[in-house]
């Protein structure tokens, strides 16, 4: 699905340099549901920045579905992410100005042959997935943290993309509400979906069928976990 | 698409109301003034009634007589007589007027004292003019050879001075300065504004104390040349200025010994300005850069204002940038829909100036403030202040967008 072949990433300030990220070969297969761990600081994020395409690395290549995008210009990334990425952020990252249902319609904004009320359609379904139903015409700012970051997953999903990515979804969130945003992470999974997840909760990784560790920006772990 | 991107700018304003009223206000605030400025400036200086065909015509309306060593001159309209000599005998015009300036007066309907102003014509003012009659006709030559005491009126000054309207006041009796005439005609009359053509009262210019016979240069009248056609209008002055060539220098007048003799013969915008200042065509330029200077101000000021608040719109919004690239909004789609934005609200703007300023013309034109006014909106202005200020909306909201659209989404989602 998304293979990454000697992944470099350097942060460059004017005082130091920062090895984010140091020759990571990776490969993603559909249908996984993979999770990333480490200390703070050692470019979980990064990685995930990467697989996902909203940043570039400083060397190495990556291809999805087969196919190099190293040398993708702007738009070709945008339709890339538009139709086989879904992003899931710690801070759920929502646009406070729209609507739920509005904010969860965006990715198909940017999709041209779907008209308004399918996409009112798609994304009252993706709310339904979530369980917020009832919820299309609040604004984030009358939602709950569990129910923006439920908010996000429909967006995530509403364009039904191949690939789902997750930074620490659960961080923010009591450990019920962790447990329920897992459990729709599963059934995604379960219906086709490949995912990958940042955390930092053990038993969270521990539900997920690979644990890929990261230390100081090196690959130091990569287990496929057997399910109990 | 389109639809789309007016949705969200539609909500964008909605849910940020203090910034779209001070865009909106700034906007329609600049555009309102700008639009009731011009359209009064071409209230004064545009061709309309009754001298709707300014921008055929040629005024003389000055004369300028200096001694040799330009220490002293002297300065006004001319006489009857040199107008007849000089102005009507023009052979390329197709009609010229001869008409003194306004000149106050009194008359009294019944113990009430009416203020009004007079003013003597010859039979081709009507023709030079474009009065509507309401009633009656003007005087003719005949009526002016006969030296016959007639009088065309306003419909104001018809108000006025008759106490019963429902029958037509032609052929009735009115006083000036004890002097009786009959009115000949009724008039919708001219704003003050316009001074060749504006009176209460229109006498032919051989009834009592209008001095026509007056044998010297200068005197109280003055000349409105109609060309044939506008391009006419250079071949004029030429044929005019060499006529005033001729005129045997140096001369004399009641004792002032004049080297010098200048008329000019201009169009209206010019021959206005050269009774205020000093300086042939070069004031037409001067009163242009003016205006636009004045112009650019009132634009300027707003234009930063909106420029600031766009800037800041756009920055506060990093992150919902950074939301959008993540899901597939390519740089040019983001670029797109801030653009759409500030049309849109330019247009609004732009609507609520127009209304504004039908609002305030409606106003000044029934205030009284001024007589008969008549001002109207200037399409020309309004579409130009539209794109003026659509040019300002474009520049500041493009140069953040593409500032914002070039962050990186990390970058943008972090902030
Ligand atoms: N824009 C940046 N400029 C400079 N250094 C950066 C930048 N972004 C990240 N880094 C550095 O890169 C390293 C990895 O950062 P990253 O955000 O990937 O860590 P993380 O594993 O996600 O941490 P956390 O668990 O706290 O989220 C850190 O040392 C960080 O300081
Ligand atoms: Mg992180």
């Amino acid at each position: 699905m998304i293979t990454l072949t000697n992944i470099e990433k350097v942060y460059r300030t004017s005082t130091i340099e920062t090895l984010a990220l140091n020759n990571i070969n990776l490969h993603i297969g559909q249908g996984e549901f993979a999770s990333i761990m480490g200390p703070s600081g050692c470019g979980k994020s990064t990685l995930l920045n990467i697989i996902g395409l909203l940043d570039a690395p400083s060397k190495g290549g990556i291809s999805v579905g087969g196919q190099p995008v190293t040398s993708y210009s702007d738009q070709e990334l945008a339709r890339l992410r538009n139709q086989r990425l879904g992003f899931i952020f710690q801070s759920f990252h929502l646009i406070n100005d729209l609507s739920v249902l509005d904010n969860v319609e965006i990715p198909l904004l940017y999709r041209k042959q779907i008209s308004g009320t399918q996409r009112r359609q798609m994304a009252q379904e993706a709310l339904e997935r979530v369980g917020l139903s009832n919820r299309v015409k609040h604004f984030p700012k009358q939602l709950s943290g569990g129910q923006k970051q439920r908010v996000a997953i429909a967006r995530a999903i509403v364009g039904r993309p191949e690939i789902i990515l997750a930074d620490e979804p659960t961080g923010n969130l009591d450990s019920v509400m962790g447990n329920e945003i897992l459990s729709i992470l599963q059934g995604l999974n379960t219906d086709g979906a490949t995912i990958v997840m940042v955390t930092h909760d053990e038993a969270m990784a521990k539900k997920t069928h690979r644990l890929i560790r990261l230390f100081d920006g090196t690959m130091v772990g990569d287990t496929t976990l057997t399910l109990c | 698409m389109l639809t789309n991107y007016i949705k969200i700018a539609w909500k964008v304003l909605l849910r940020h109301p203090f910034y779209t009223f001070i865009t909106l206000f700034g906007i329609s605030l600049t555009l309102t003034v700008l639009m009731v400025l011009t359209s009064f400036i071409d209230h004064i200086i545009g061709s309309h009634y009754p001298e709707t065909n300014r921008d055929r015509s040629l005024y003389i309306e000055k004369m300028a007589l200096r001694d040799s060593s330009r220490t002293s001159q002297n300065t006004g309209p001319m006489s009857f007589k040199f107008l007849t000599q000089y102005a009507k005998s023009l052979k390329t015009p197709e009609k010229v007027t001869i008409t003194s300036f306004f000149r106050t007066s009194n008359a009294y309907a019944g113990s009430q004292k009416i203020k009004l102003n007079t003013k003597y014509t010859d039979a081709a003012f009507w023709e030079v003019m474009n009065f509507t009659f309401l009633e009656g006709k003007p005087y003719n030559d005949q009526n002016i050879r006969n030296g016959e005491l007639v009088a065309v009126i306003t419909d104001d000054f018809r108000r006025q001075y008759f106490s019963d309207l429902s029958e037509p006041v032609v052929g009735k009796d009115i006083e000036v300065e004890s002097v009786h005439y009959k009115v000949i005609g009724v008039v919708k009359g001219s704003p003050p504004t316009r001074f060749f053509s504006y009176a209460d009262i229109y006498f032919p210019y051989t009834v009592p104390k209008s001095n026509y016979e007056q044998d010297d240069i200068m005197g109280g009248y003055v000349a409105v040349i109609l060309a044939k056609k506008a391009s006419d209008r250079k071949a004029i002055q030429d044929e005019f200025q060499d006529k005033i060539r001729r005129i045997p220098l140096p001369g004399n007048r009641n004792g002032f010994k004049y080297a010098m003799l200048e008329v000019g013969c201009a169009p209206y915008l010019e021959s206005v300005l050269s009774i205020f200042m000093e300086g042939g065509p070069q004031v037409k330029v001067i009163f242009y850069s003016v205006i636009a200077f004045l112009m650019l101000m009132l634009m300027g000021l707003p234009a930063i204002n909106l420029v600031n608040v766009n800037v800041s719109r756009i920055m506060e919004r990093s992150s919902e940038i950074g939301i959008r690239k993540a899901f597939g909004a390519p740089i040019r789609t983001l670029l797109m829909q801030f653009i759409v934005e500030n049309i849109f609200i330019t247009f609004i703007g732009g609507s609520i100036a127009l209304l504004l300023t039908l609002i305030t013309i409606y106003f000044i034109n029934n205030s009284g403030w001024i007589a008969y006014a008549d001002l109207t909106i200037n399409l020309n202005v309004f579409l130009v202040s539209i794109g003026v200020c659509l040019i300002f909306g474009l520049l500041s909201g493009v140069a953040p967008a593409l500032r914002m659209s070039k962050l990186s989404i990390v970058e943008a989602l972090k902030s």
